[in-house]
């Protein structure tokens, strides 16, 4: 398995959307092949044409608010001591992450194929409030699913869907997470594909939606480059990037660019969710050597049991809380260009009183994860080594869980 | 000689009524009573489909989802499935069965490994809700080596030249999807459109035999009438939840609905 240069790796699959042969594809019923065909064509005809490109970029500058900041984090830098620490600060996004890219793309499709309804499913909320805001933006109809154990965790989130005027679906199926959302989403659409376009809100799903994501935040380490050439000069030498992994969304935005750079130069570092310290269950398939197994219509490393059902996962952050993960890091991973690991949730915890004790940054719990990672690195490595942690979500949603683990005091004094 | 799925359609035609296939999902609510209700209603139903329950149904509808969880949470393994209808065709071996899953489940256990045992307990054919054509053509020949049928979907999305490719590549049987919907959601579509589609699937393929399921139940059944055959799943399914809430038989309730189906088509 080989990865290539000069090709978009969303653009590496073979003709039926297979990454390195085995990961991704489309293992979906019937009914939905028609209309993933159409999505591709319209895809592949609007990636390529310039116009589009152009209305694209118009949206991410004036209404996203591209670029998002790219900072270095002085205090934490001196008090971990060793790498310099950086962050992109795509939390800074319309919205509060990265989900804002998808979502806006996906509905500009919408609109080019003449739907008038588009549906979505999320985790954390994040997605789903995203989605719900390009929705109201673009005057399309918004349904988003969600598991009833998230709506119940992630409540800002959950507000911000509703005042967008989005009908929010609560799923009781199953563990009533992220996992039972996107098979709701799924089912939804394979009842309603004739009038419905369908956003997955991460690089998972059929193989279109992966590559439509992939492409879509892409525009996070477009903008890294950029900034990196503006403050050193150059791409670093000796570059860190850490990101957390659920679906893999962020994370491969934040590395696309630089995918053709040698690993030494540029490292990629994905932090999956190791869930509850002395729990058994996790999120971090890739960090623990999950099989391969189809989950959501793409081939991947899943959590699963030996007869091929998908095992319930369990972390403190919403977004992270999935299964799977994108055929595109399971290429990554197996080509060896991204190294995956795990912080469990009171790593990710203590990471996020370090970086608000130091920093005017307020991580959520899904990167909260990567800084765990890269504080613990970053203290081997040299001054020149530059370490930078993509803060894809505002811990604004987070509230609950952190007044309720941190104490009340602690959250607000931030 | 005919395969039994075959003969269970010339069977049927004799008779000059379509067959009714049902739909059942393995270790409902327990190994024991799932047996039970193949048995029972095997004496109506002339092809029965033994759902093997998945977790992560992307095409399935409530009904057939609440089946599928309450026999997971009863434990039930790919291994009991297997005998369930070893054991069922020890009573009643020339009953054609057929499985109908999601390919993870299969993927998981082997393909080869999954044909061998499938051959073995006497599984007759396999539908995969997530494994379409073209991606199935691999699979759907080693079927063929094992003298397994392997039925292909058709769905109102299928456009012409894909309905003839993948007639071209179907074996014995076809399985009409009769609307855009989930299993089990309500027939949304006018039986005169179904049937004109199906007729156009008949055109192209007059061999196959072409089944329409998905939203068929007692009450609209009899639309059907003049066709090959016709599946109803999530009706039994939704009897079976309702009598286990009521305290009552399953097994004898989920019998009678099939033999009303039965006699709605005669």
């Amino acid at each position: 398995m080989k990865l290539k240069k000069g090709i978009p790796v969303i653009d590496q699959g073979d003709k039926l959307g297979f990454w390195g042969g085995k990961f991704g594809g489309n293992f979906v019923p019937e009914t939905l092949k028609k209309p993933i065909e159409d999505l591709e064509i319209l895809f592949n005809k609007l990636k390529k044409d310039k116009n589009f490109i152009t209305e694209r970029d118009k949206f991410f500058k004036n209404w996203i608010g591209a670029p998002t900041r790219f900072i270095k984090l002085k205090n934490l830098t001196n008090h971990v001591g060793g790498a310099q620490i950086w962050s992109k600060v795509v939390s800074d996004a319309n919205g509060g992450a990265h989900k804002i890219y998808n979502a806006t793309v996906h509905c500009l499709l919408a609109k080019k194929s003449g739907k008038k309804v588009i549906i979505g499913d999320t985790g954390a909320g994040y997605a789903g409030k995203m989605l719900s805001m390009a929705a109201k933006k673009f005057g399309l109809k918004c349904k988003i699913f969600m598991g009833a154990k998230d709506i119940k965790r992630q409540q800002p989130n959950v507000k911000a869907m509703k005042k967008n005027g989005a009908d929010v679906i609560p799923v009781y199926s199953g563990s009533q997470t992220l996992v039972d959302a996107v098979s709701e989403c799924m089912r939804y659409w394979v009842a309603n594909c004739d009038t419905t376009a369908m956003c997955v809100g991460s690089t998972v799903g059929p193989a279109i939606f992966v590559r439509i994501c992939g492409w879509s935040t892409s525009q996070i380490s477009r903008e890294l480059k950029v900034q990196l050439i503006n403050e050193f000069g150059e791409v670093p030498k000796k570059l860190k990037l850490y990101n957390c992994v659920g679906g893999g969304s962020s994370s491969f935005g934040f590395w696309n660019e630089f995918m053709d750079y040698d690993k030494k130069q540029v490292e990629f570092i994905g932090v999956e969710a190791g869930g509850p310290f002395k729990s058994k269950k996790h999120a971090a398939p890739l960090t623990y050597g999950s099989k391969i197994g189809i989950l959501h219509g793409a081939a991947q490393y899943v959590n699963q049991n030996s007869d091929g059902q998908i095992e319930e996962t369990e972390s403190i952050s919403a977004g992270l809380d999935y299964p799977g993960i994108s055929p595109l890091h399971c290429f990554l991973k197996d080509t060896k260009r991204a190294r995956y690991t795990a912080a469990s949730d009171e790593e990710a915890l203590k990471a996020y009183q370090i970086v608000t004790k130091y920093e005017n940054l307020r991580p959520s719990l899904e990167p909260s994860h990567a800084f765990s990672v890269a504080i613990k690195e970053a203290k081997k490595f040299s001054n020149n080594t530059i370490v930078i942690i993509n803060s894809c979500g505002d811990a604004y949603k987070d509230r609950g869980i952190l007044e309720k683990k941190l104490g009340k005091k602690y959250v607000k004094s931030n | 000689m005919l395969n039994p799925i075959s003969l269970a359609f010339k069977n049927a035609r004799k008779e000059k009524r379509p067959a009714l296939l049902t739909y059942t999902i393995a270790g409902d609510s327990s190994k024991k009573q799932s047996l039970e209700i193949l048995k029972a209603i095997s004496n109506y139903a002339d092809i029965l489909e033994v759902g093997l329950p998945h977790n992560t149904p992307v095409a399935d509808g409530g009904q057939i989802q609440t089946s599928a969880y309450r026999a997971i949470k009863n434990g039930i393994k790919m291994n009991d499935i297997f005998k369930i209808v070893n054991d069922f065709k020890k009573i009643k071996n020339s009953k054609p069965v057929i499985f109908m899953g999601y390919y993870n489940m299969i993927f998981q256990y082997g393909e080869n490994n999954f044909l061998k045992d499938c051959k073995k307990s006497g599984v007759n054919g396999l539908i995969i809700v997530d494994l379409p054509w073209p991606e199935n053509k691999k699979f759907s020949k080693k079927c063929k080596k094992n003298s397994i049928n392997f039925i292909q979907l058709l769905s109102p999305t299928t456009s012409n030249n894909r309905l003839k490719s993948i007639t071209k590549d179907s074996h014995d049987m076809i399985y009409y999807i009769s609307m855009l919907s989930t299993t089990g959601g309500k027939l949304k579509v006018s039986p005169k459109k179904i049937l004109e589609n199906y007729n156009k699937i008949k055109k192209i393929s007059p061999k196959k035999n072409c089944v329409i399921g998905f939203g068929i139940t007692e009450k609209t059944i009899s639309n059907f009438k003049n066709t090959d055959g016709i599946v109803v799943g999530s009706q039994i399914c939704k009897e079976i939840t309702r009598s286990l809430n009521n305290r009552q038989n399953p097994v004898i309730n989920v019998s009678k609905i099939v033999s009303k189906l039965r006699k709605k088509i005669s």
